[in-house]
């Protein structure tokens, strides 16, 4: 579920930053339209793209703005899915998750790579990029699986810490009110790891002249972390906050598969993407699982923006 | 997504905006294209070009393989491709899921398909957005009435939509009392024959032998084995879209008091008998426990589940509630075999779904469950005793068949699902079941709506 890129892609795109630096404003796009290798490379990509996501989505809004007998229904199916009554509780639901697990991600994530950064001795600091990195290879379906177990107080390995929360069922571990914290600590769990090798990789990215002068002028290890690490990952940080967003507002697999391993305790339409799942295959309205599709797509695109804005992910240096 | 490249003339992005549109067009014509032919067929629903020799697809679950692979050894010269699916167990409604997707296309439906979902002729049955109903009609000829009277009463009512028969039942969920005979001997206690008396019977069971229980509430279909069972109308459908949701009656409340009291006590805990902490628990202490026919194989005499030792489980009728003259009881799932009203086979298709529902190759040699069909039945229950697995005769599980009570009805959405969400979480914080009945309605009542029903 959670998208984080590999340590390959930051590398192409950190010498991507270099060479754009180095060119002095030219427009990157210049070389490669010199190169027709180029458009071969890159038109799987493109054809993929224009096939599975452009050409979807727009029917995706057709199918928004129309009714099932194809004719133009202005803005009913939006009007329609938003007096819903689960779409509100669908709303809370993944905001509250969202809240919690952004901040979870950006805090520990941040926290932990300067951490390990900061450990002096290599193979311990290894030991530990790779220990973080291991949850998220079980990934997707299976680790919710394994969650289950975990999570259940007959089953789970960490029963004593269940018992001491004062679980005793697996129906009490998942009350409604624990759900947010339950998926942020799965996805936390299944996809943090990626990103603190991410965070490492931009850390090495700082220049040790930087560090080694704000050493000589007194700053300690606290203070380097706060004043140059922290504000030099600014868009490192923006960038996990856009790729953890979009997927997070999709929010399905974990609820889904809950739902269906608590006998439907876990509701089926608890988030957004659920909803719009029980729109198209329970209730037969594709248009209305549109629009709440449109809808997710908006306010994931509004919230990227300020991530992106305020990030400042695309200014250059 | 973020990475799109966003730099593109807007000349070059004008002409590939025309061919998306051009192409997404395309695909909604195509999407909205096929469909069955228009003409009204013999049986009562517009039938397909038929073509005798043609193969028909069935789709079965993993469980129903052994009823292919009977048909075929029975009938080696009709050509059937088996395609094995979940069975929208769970509730997963893959079934519905696939037809609506082949109503789109237009084509793809499979001949056959086996469902353990209750409630699916509730939308089989009914046009979808113009598309012609997947269910065929049954009853006006297509399957011989002799047949189709065979069947045990009442069993068909959820292939029944507005008096018309659309599947076929594979096999019975009605609820029954099992109970271990030597334990309740040992305990001295008599075996209830009212819910009155088996709250009491509970009553007693925690003060003389705290750690055994009568039953359990944590599982989804804690209303269709009590609520059901005591007439509560939460969801009775009168209609192919519409429902009538009482939960103030007495009928619910009685129900709803019984539970919270024999829940406080513990000897009717909320704990699901499909989780691990049902058999730490409970193994070896259920005393007795109100349930489907199916719990037999499923629970008690399931080595990975209580496994419960030849000799010891009895089984008695549904229990009457004071003042009624006859028990009713509820019922907890029973598959179902659907024909397409899209099949270019009908007549194999038909064939197959008759051998697989009566044959005795399947429903008496094979079949795991409680056949619908009377004289399987019979045959089925009488191998049964011949196991010498049970304490008692297995009558009472005859008894309960045809008295499912017809007031609970079967529409498109799931009231497991309702109750799992609404009620469960509920009980499980500490909340009484009777305060929670508004809240259940309002649920049902809410679902319902959403679904396209009228509530009354």
């Amino acid at each position: 579920m959670t998208l984080a890129p590999s340590s390959d892609q930051l590398t192409v795109d950190a010498s991507r930053g270099r060479r754009s630096r180095r060119g002095g404003g030219k427009p990157a796009g210049r070389a490669s339209a010199r190169s027709p290798i180029g458009y071969v490379f890159v038109s799987p990509y493109a054809l993929l793209t224009i096939a599975f996501g452009i050409v979807p989505s727009l029917y995706a809004v057709l199918l928004a703005f129309t009714n099932a007998d194809g004719g133009f229904a202005g803005f009913d199916n939006f009007t329609k899915v938003i007096d819903d009554f689960r779409f509100w509780p669908a709303v809370f639901h993944v905001t509250i998750y969202l809240v919690i697990w952004l901040l979870g991600l950006v805090v520990f994530v941040v926290g932990l790579a300067l951490m390990v950064h900061a450990i002096g001795v290599r193979w311990v600091s290894t030991t530990l990029r790779f220990v973080y990195y291991l949850p998220g290879a079980l990934a997707g379906a299976s680790s919710i699986l394994l969650w289950l177990f975990v999570l259940d107080p007959t089953a789970s390995p960490v029963s004593g810490l269940l018992s001491a929360m004062g679980f005793d069922s697996f129906v009490q571990v998942i009350q409604p009110g624990n759900l947010p914290a339950i998926f942020a600590i799965i996805a936390f769990w299944t996809g943090a790891g990626g990103w603190i090798i991410i965070m490492y990789g931009a850390l090495n990215n700082i220049s040790t002249e930087v560090i080694e002068a704000a050493r000589i002028d007194g700053a300690n290890a606290v203070q380097i972390a706060l004043r140059i690490q922290l504000p030099m990952l600014r868009k490192w940080v923006a960038y996990m906050g856009v790729m953890s967003l979009a997927a997070g507002t999709q929010l399905f697999v974990e609820p889904q598969l809950l739902s269906q391993a608590s006998n439907a305790v876990v509701p089926n339409d608890y988030s957004l993407n659920q909803l719009a799942y029980q729109y198209a295959f329970q209730q037969n309205d594709f248009n209305g699982a549109a629009a709440i599709s449109l809808i997710l797509l908006v306010v994931a695109l509004l919230l990227s923006w300020v991530f992106v804005t305020r990030g400042g992910l695309f200014e250059k240096e | 997504m973020v990475g799109i490249h966003t730099g593109v003339r807007s000349r070059r992005r004008a002409s590939t905006v025309a061919v998306m549109g051009v192409a997404t067009a395309l695909l909604a014509l195509a999407g909205c294209g096929g469909g069955g032919s228009s003409a009204n067929g013999k049986y009562g629903f517009p039938e397909a070009k038929q073509e005798a020799s043609s193969t028909i697809t069935v789709w079965v679950d993993a469980d129903r393989q052994a009823a292919a692979q009977a048909f075929q050894k029975a009938n080696p010269d009709t050509k059937i491709k088996v395609v094995t699916y979940d069975g929208s167990a769970n509730g997963s409604n893959s079934f519905r899921t696939k037809m609506q997707l082949f109503d789109r296309a237009g084509n793809g439906w499979p001949d056959v398909v086996f469902s353990s979902q209750n409630n699916d002729a509730a939308w089989a049955s009914q046009k979808n957005g113009g598309k012609q109903a997947f269910a065929a009609v049954l009853d006006k000829g297509l399957v011989p009435k002799e047949t189709l009277s065979n069947f045990t009463k009442g069993s068909l009512d959820p292939c029944t939509v507005d008096g018309r028969v659309y599947c076929l039942r594979n096999d019975l969920a009605q609820a029954v009392l099992w109970y271990n005979k030597p334990l309740l001997e040992q305990f001295g206690y008599a075996l209830p024959t009212t819910w009155e008396e088996y709250q009491a019977l509970g009553e007693k069971v925690a003060k003389e032998h705290p750690g055994y229980i009568i039953g359990t509430a944590g599982d989804a279909w804690t209303p269709e084995v009590f609520m059901w069972a005591s007439k509560c109308q939460a969801n009775d459908v009168t209609g192919p879209k519409s429902v009538t949701v009482k939960t103030d009656s007495t009928e619910c409340k009685r129900a709803a008091s019984m539970l919270d009291a024999l829940r406080r006590n513990g000897t009717v805990p909320v704990v699901s008998v499909f989780t691990p902490e049902f058999l730490k628990k409970y193994s070896g202490k259920v005393l007795m426990m109100p349930g489907p026919a199916w719990y037999a194989g499923a629970i008690f005499r399931n080595p990975e589940s209580l496994d419960v030792p030849a000799g010891q489980l009895g089984v008695a009728a549904p229990l009457t509630w004071k003042g009624e003259s006859e028990a009713v009881t509820g019922n907890v799932g029973g598959g179902t075999w659907f024909i397409s009203s899209h099949s270019k086979n009908l007549k194999a298709a038909e064939n197959f779904v008759q051998f697989v529902t009566t044959a005795d190759e399947y429903q008496v040699d094979a079949a795991p469950g409680y056949p619908a069909y009377a004289p399987a039945a019979e045959k089925w229950i009488a191998k049964q005793e011949a196991s010498k697995y049970y304490a008692t005769s297995l009558q009472p599980v005859v008894t309960a068949a045809s008295r499912v009570w017809a007031g609970w009805g079967y529409p498109t959405f799931s009231q497991e699902a309702i109750w799992a969400k609404t009620m469960t979480p509920g009980v499980t914080g500490g909340k009484s079941i009777v305060d929670l009945l508004p809240t259940w309605r309002t649920a049902i009542e809410n679902q319902a709506k959403v679904n396209g029903y009228v509530v009354n």
